[in-house]
């Protein structure tokens, strides 16, 4: 691999990274919209309001930086780039397309990668919620911990039956091994993946640590600007990740007719899909209780995800 | 190739002495420093510096989950705890401890003992790092071939403590609830180390 090929696909994750985090971001005005029977943006870049996020970005910029007075300032500044760098990093293990070239760089355990460098990204949330010296933020950062906690468990389990399974960790490995009837066989793992991720990202109904009704804005109450719109865009880059992740896990990501071809328009595809339903889950369900979600993790999920090793196990050994 | 030696260290040798400096002063600052939560946050960087140092010799296994237990969740989990008891922005002039010298005096001895014995055992030990020595694969055949015995006395050590924290937790229930676990303690005595008791005493009734 010389140089010129790792910065070919240096580039390239940063083209994902910086264009499909803002699609979500446009895909959510839009959808939103139409499920609550209005337009949305109409105006901005003149087709159906297609620029509205880059006007957003432009008026977030020109916002002024303001650092609460009583805040720990280094940790209030770095906190957003905390939040936002890991969903760039988790990018490069993600495959794309079959292959040496669909991926940007095989990781050996990549699901233990991903799931690491996810873990991390929350870390800035905690650290904005407890720098801004605020009693919302601190609520909010207490929220986010705990979800943590209770997420980070099922999120993993799911994630290893897939991995024993396929008899790998790599995520082109497991894409390499997996076959259609995989499907059924790893539903209750897709459905434990998926949820868990979501109420990673804290988008509702796991979306209590935020809850504009009750603590304001939980972690981001305090944050305005540029910093605010760093963290924004590390919401809709953690819907990308979630949604390429549970494709490539349990959809079999570019699995599809003429996958030699078109393996990277099927992948793009699952993970629209699943975008979408994570917005469709925003407009549609209302706002669980922080006890409610930490309840449903350890009673449903963790079971539910333990019931599914047990099935990838027995179905691994009988028929192997 | 000439044999390895001290006086012509490689590239990834300097990176590792390097991040090593880096760990050892995230982790002097993360036990010295009076802001209790930027002690949690040294931590990190101490952690993610050993991180770096296993992905450095190639295991990379080991690097990763390294990252998602201490960074993910343990320091996670002593965030919660500050945050729960108090996490005053600023210094806390109660932060330092009465037993400090006598933790330097242990924490000196301990890391006296571990360079020592290391330094003895691997003397002139040089691993080779052009072929990957940690991968997944090698990591599970040797843990699940070689050390299985260890490895199921770990996870038993790790039962044992979870059913502690159980009971630890549950001692607060009132005279009932004690009453009850005792007489199921009596029923599983012969059983192995089992959650059930502690967990649901009431639902046994």
């Amino acid at each position: 691999m010389d140089f010129l090929d790792v910065a070919w696909r240096l580039a390239a994750v940063l083209l994902a990274f910086l264009t499909l985090p803002l699609l979500v971001g446009q895909a959510e005005h839009k959808v939103m919209a139409h499920m609550q029977g209005r337009v949305g943006p109409m105006y901005a870049g003149g087709f159906h309001g297609w620029a509205q996020l880059v006007a957003d970005g432009v008026k977030f910029a020109q916002k002024e930086d303001v650092v609460p007075a009583e805040a720990d300032r280094r940790i209030f500044r770095l906190a957003p780039a905390v939040a936002l760098v890991p969903y760039l990093l988790v990018l490069i293990a993600i495959p794309l397309a079959p292959g040496e070239g669909g991926v940007g760089q095989a990781v050996d355990a990549g699901v233990f990668f991903v799931l690491a460098v996810l873990g991390v990204g929350v870390l800035g949330q905690l650290m904005g919620g407890w720098a801004s010296a605020n009693k919302y933020s601190l609520l909010g950062g207490l929220r986010t911990a705990a979800q943590l906690m209770a997420y980070e468990l099922p999120l993993l389990l799911s994630a290893a039956s897939v991995a024993m399974a396929a008899g790998t960790l790599s995520l082109p490995g497991i894409l390499d091994a997996w076959e259609w009837w995989w499907l059924p066989w790893q539903l209750i793992g897709a459905f434990v993946f998926f949820t868990a991720g979501v109420a990673e990202l804290h988008r509702p109904p796991f979306d209590a640590p935020l809850a504009p009704e009750e603590i304001i804005f939980g972690p981001l109450t305090e944050y305005g600007g540029l910093r605010f719109a760093l963290f924004l865009l590390a919401e809709y880059a953690g819907i990308v990740v979630v949604s390429a992740l549970t494709a490539v896990l349990f959809l079999g990501g570019w699995h599809g007719p003429f996958a030699d071809q078109l393996g990277w328009l099927w992948m793009l595809l699952k993970t629209g899909a699943l975008s979408f339903l994570v917005i469709w889950m925003r407009v549609a369900w209302p706002r669980m209780r922080a006890d409610q979600i930490q309840k449903f993790a350890w009673t449903v999920l963790v079971p539910l995800a333990l019931f599914q090793i047990a099935v990838t196990g027995v179905v691994k050994v009988v028929f192997p | 190739m000439t044999a390895p030696g001290f006086l012509s260290p490689t590239g990834v040798e300097i990176a590792f002495v390097l991040t090593g400096l880096v760990t050892l002063g995230a982790a002097l600052v993360a036990v010295t420093t009076k802001q209790l939560v930027h002690a949690a946050l040294w931590l990190v960087v101490a952690l993610g510096g050993i991180a770096v140092e296993y992905l450095l010799l190639t295991a990379e296994f080991v690097a990763w989950v390294q990252v998602l237990i201490y960074v993910g969740s343990i320091v996670v989990l002593l965030l919660f705890g500050l945050m729960l008891t108090r996490a005053p922005v600023g210094r806390s002039p109660d932060a330092d401890s009465g037993n400090r010298w006598v933790a330097l005096a242990v924490a000196l001895a301990a890391a006296a003992t571990l360079v020592t014995v290391v330094v003895d055992a691997f003397r002139t030990a040089w691993i080779d790092l052009d072929t990957p020595q940690g991968s997944t694969q090698a990591i599970g055949e040797a843990l699940f071939r070689h050390w299985v015995l260890p490895f199921e006395a770990l996870s038993l050590l790790l039962l044992a403590a979870l059913v502690g924290a159980i009971v630890v937790s549950r001692r607060r229930g009132g005279p009932d609830a004690s009453d009850a676990q005792d007489a199921s303690d009596a029923q599983d005595a012969q059983d192995a180390p089992d959650a059930r008791g502690a967990v649901a005493p009431e639902e046994e009734r």
